[in-house]
């Protein structure tokens, strides 16, 4: 039975539920525009990783290893790309 | 009437008109020449239809030389205007064309085909498979491609070339300064060909990962297939940016948003940094293909294995992760503080590192060796002393606050020639030269080759280094006049002697194409070169199934193991094989992509809707097409052995 009960999606499902209410609240309660921003970026990004693991079977293939390294790369990339410009075009005035 | 004015070039010349009638005539007689020699039936079975990745590859270098003759013209005009000061045969306005389509031509349809082409012509080769992991979108890559290079190409003839330079900067190439459809043009051909080379990236990561024969573990594949991996990598990261900035421009050009205004919000150098954040590595996709076809023929010429085999697949892996890194370099002037210039000098110096790692290890892979000096390893040879000046003007640009006095000046023009030029035309013509016995069957002609290659090298210094003394002297870069009082003049002349030495030595490869296959003898065998590498162990010509047998690999370099050490390369007996079917619907698709990119920037709107419905038809007709291939009997690939010399051991 134990087998046939996908449990670890079943509390994936509830965990981004839960995630999804969690940003919901910046919309419906008051709060200020930092608190707000910091709570919708950490919930995406849990969320994201949360879909990627339990529902896209990321860590489950033979080649795992390099499933998780291309993400990361990609997510350095991105991020030395978001920041990059954010330096070049706004910080680096300041 | 009115509906035909927009399709008319708002700043004419004689030339135009020339061009017209040149194209007229060439698409005419090209397709009498299909229809009289009964052509058509053969031309849409064998290519237009081909999934095959070796015939993809020829269709890719073929546009891809084509289009280095288009922007090789553009390039002898600027040099013949700006010989003598106060030239008159262009004026600003055509000036500013031709460097910017000579800018587009040269990068987007020139050296990344020619690069995608050698790859797609070896890569499936040396890992011992039939064909990419994609046959079919790999087709779609290259006419998306070529539809893109097309539509591109009209531009001077049908409503205006883009001239806002190959980097199209804002607010320039906004409506408010450019106001014909040029730039619509830049947008939409871009846009085109870059999906088709985003496809062509994923397709060859995968067929890479996956497709490699027996035994070929990552650190046992050939350097050109390392550096394929690691350049399709870097083509996955870096082509979306591209394809977003294009879209965000369109949408300001075309719908009026205001991304890259510098009224309402928009923020003009946010296309600067976009394009460049694409745009570094770009070169890097450019020039890390160039890096893996010269470690093949260095180390095939000097018959020695490949010095530091590993620090060469590290550096190019610190490479592609650094080439993101560098971007702000291009714009160092643009005013931000020292903090943001010192990072961005400082990563970019780090480049010079694993590149002279990789400089080192060439050298030393020749050390000691048996060289013979063929035309491929010539331009090899000629590539390590030239590429390096290239690099160390480069550290020189890297500083930011020298950077101040070197920025959009000659100096910067004859950098940037000085790395692409030894680095990455003559990395393809080397490697064009090596793998034609593969592709054709018989070698092109040595001597004319060395003579085309001293051409080009001597043209090359002669063209180029004059532009480091009159850059640092402050002439301008996209100047299209000069004084006489600037004291520029001789050194340009000298500048425009060494462009027409060059234009002879791309005069005589195609002499010797032509002289090479009217005489050069057939019987070349499999192996010509002495090689080393996977590609070499099949037949010449490649059967259209690559390998009758799989290879079973064990070392980077199989085919020198079996030839010297008796290392057994096929072990099994022959199966059925498994190809993919040919179809016309690549082609087809790509057309539609012209007609919905030709309306677009025309704003001609039943002509988008009616072919993006298609587009989306074609797509999911592809969707539910059933179409599983077909095998090859024993039998068949029994007789085609036969003919082909013999079955391989």
């Amino acid at each position: 039975m134990k087998e046939l009960f996908p449990l670890k999606q079943v509390n994936g499902f509830v965990f981004s539920l839960l995630l999804t209410i969690i940003a919901l609240s910046v919309y419906f309660l008051d709060m200020s525009f930092e608190l707000g921003m910091t709570i919708l970026l950490v919930t995406a990004f849990i969320q994201a990783t949360v879909q990627l693991v339990v529902f896209m079977h990321a860590g489950e293939s033979e080649d795992k290893r390099s499933i998780y390294t291309s993400t990361l790369y990609g997510i350095i990339i991105a991020l030395f790309t978001v920041f990059g410009s954010l330096l070049a075009m706004v910080w680096g005035y300041l | 009437m009115e509906f035909f004015d927009r399709f008319a070039v708002p700043h004419p010349s004689p030339l135009i008109y020339a061009s017209m009638v040149a194209i007229g005539l060439t698409v005419i007689a090209i397709f009498l020449g299909i229809t009289y020699f009964k052509k058509w039936g053969y031309l849409w079975r064998e290519w237009l239809t081909t999934v095959d990745h070796k015939r993809i590859g020829i269709m890719y270098i073929i546009s891809a030389l084509l289009m280095l003759f288009r922007g090789g013209a553009d390039a002898v005009m600027m040099r013949l205007q700006t010989s003598v000061p106060d030239n008159a045969f262009l004026d600003a306005q055509h000036y500013n064309e031709v460097f910017t389509t000579h800018g587009v031509v040269m990068i987007f349809f020139m050296a990344m085909a020619f690069v995608i082409g050698l790859m797609n012509f070896v890569v499936p080769l040396q890992i011992g498979a039939r064909d990419v992991a994609f046959p079919r979108l790999n087709a779609i890559s290259f006419w998306l491609y070529f539809a893109g290079a097309m539509l591109f190409n009209i531009s001077f003839v049908v409503g205006g070339s883009p001239d806002a330079g190959w980097t199209n900067y804002y607010p320039l190439a906004s409506t408010d300064f450019s106001t014909s459809v040029g730039i619509n043009y830049y947008n939409w051909a871009l846009q085109i060909s870059g999906i088709g080379t985003l496809m062509t990236g994923i397709n060859f990561i995968v067929t890479i990962l996956k497709m490699r024969a027996p035994g070929m573990k990552l650190m046992k594949m050939p350097m050109f297939t390392w550096s394929s991996l690691i350049t399709n990598i870097i083509i996955v990261f870096a082509f979306p940016v591209l394809t977003i900035a294009l879209l965000m421009g369109t949408f300001d050009r075309q719908f009026g948003t205001n991304f890259f205004t510098s009224v309402n919000g928009g923020m003009d150098m946010m296309w600067a940094n976009l394009f460049w954040v694409w745009g570094h590595p770009e070169v890097y996709i450019l020039i890390l293909p160039a890096f893996g076809i010269y470690s093949e023929i260095i180390s095939t010429f000097s018959s020695r294995n490949l010095y530091g085999y590993k620090s060469m697949v590290g550096s190019m892996a610190i490479i592609s992760l650094l080439s993101f890194l560098v971007w702000v370099h291009h714009f160092f002037t643009m005013g931000h503080g020292a903090l943001t210039n010192s990072i961005f000098s400082i990563t970019t110096m780090a480049i010079a590192v694993p590149t002279g790692i990789k400089i080192f290890n060439w050298l030393l892979t020749m050390w000691k060796g048996k060289i013979r000096f063929t035309v491929p390893m010539l331009y090899s040879v000629a590539f390590i002393p030239l590429f390096t000046i290239g690099g160390v003007t480069g550290v020189m640009l890297a500083m930011a606050s020298a950077d101040y006095q070197y920025h959009n000046t000659m100096f910067l023009v004859a950098h940037f020639h000085n790395v692409i030029i030894p680095g990455v035309v003559f990395a393809m013509l080397a490697g064009l030269t090596y793998w034609w016995p593969k592709m054709f069957g018989f070698m092109l002609n040595e001597k004319i080759g060395k003579w085309a290659f001293w051409n080009l090298a001597i043209g090359f210094c002669l063209a180029f280094f004059p532009m480091y003394i009159t850059g640092l002297d402050g002439q301008a870069r996209r100047m299209y006049t000069y004084s006489e009082a600037t004291g520029f003049g001789p050194l340009n002349m000298l500048s425009f002697a060494g462009a027409a030495i060059m234009a002879i030595g791309f005069a005589l490869i195609v002499y010797n194409v032509y002289y090479s296959f009217r005489h050069a003898p057939r019987n070349v065998g499999d192996d010509p070169w002495d090689a080393r590498t996977l590609e070499w162990a099949t037949h010449n010509p490649v059967p259209h199934y690559n390998f009758a047998v799989t290879p079973q690999v064990n070392s980077s370099q199989a085919l020198w193991d079996s030839k010297k050490h008796g290392y057994q390369l096929f072990k099994h007996d022959l199966t059925e094989i498994h190809m993919p079917n040919n179809s016309g619907a690549p082609i087809i698709l790509a057309g539609l992509f012209f007609i919905f990119g030709f309306s677009f920037v025309f704003f001609i709107w039943p002509g988008v809707i009616v072919s993006g419905i298609a587009i989306l038809a074609c797509l999911a007709y592809r969707s539910f097409e059933k179409d599983d291939g077909y095998h090859i009997p024993v039998k068949e690939i029994k007789e085609t052995e036969e003919k082909f010399g013999g079955a391989k051991k």
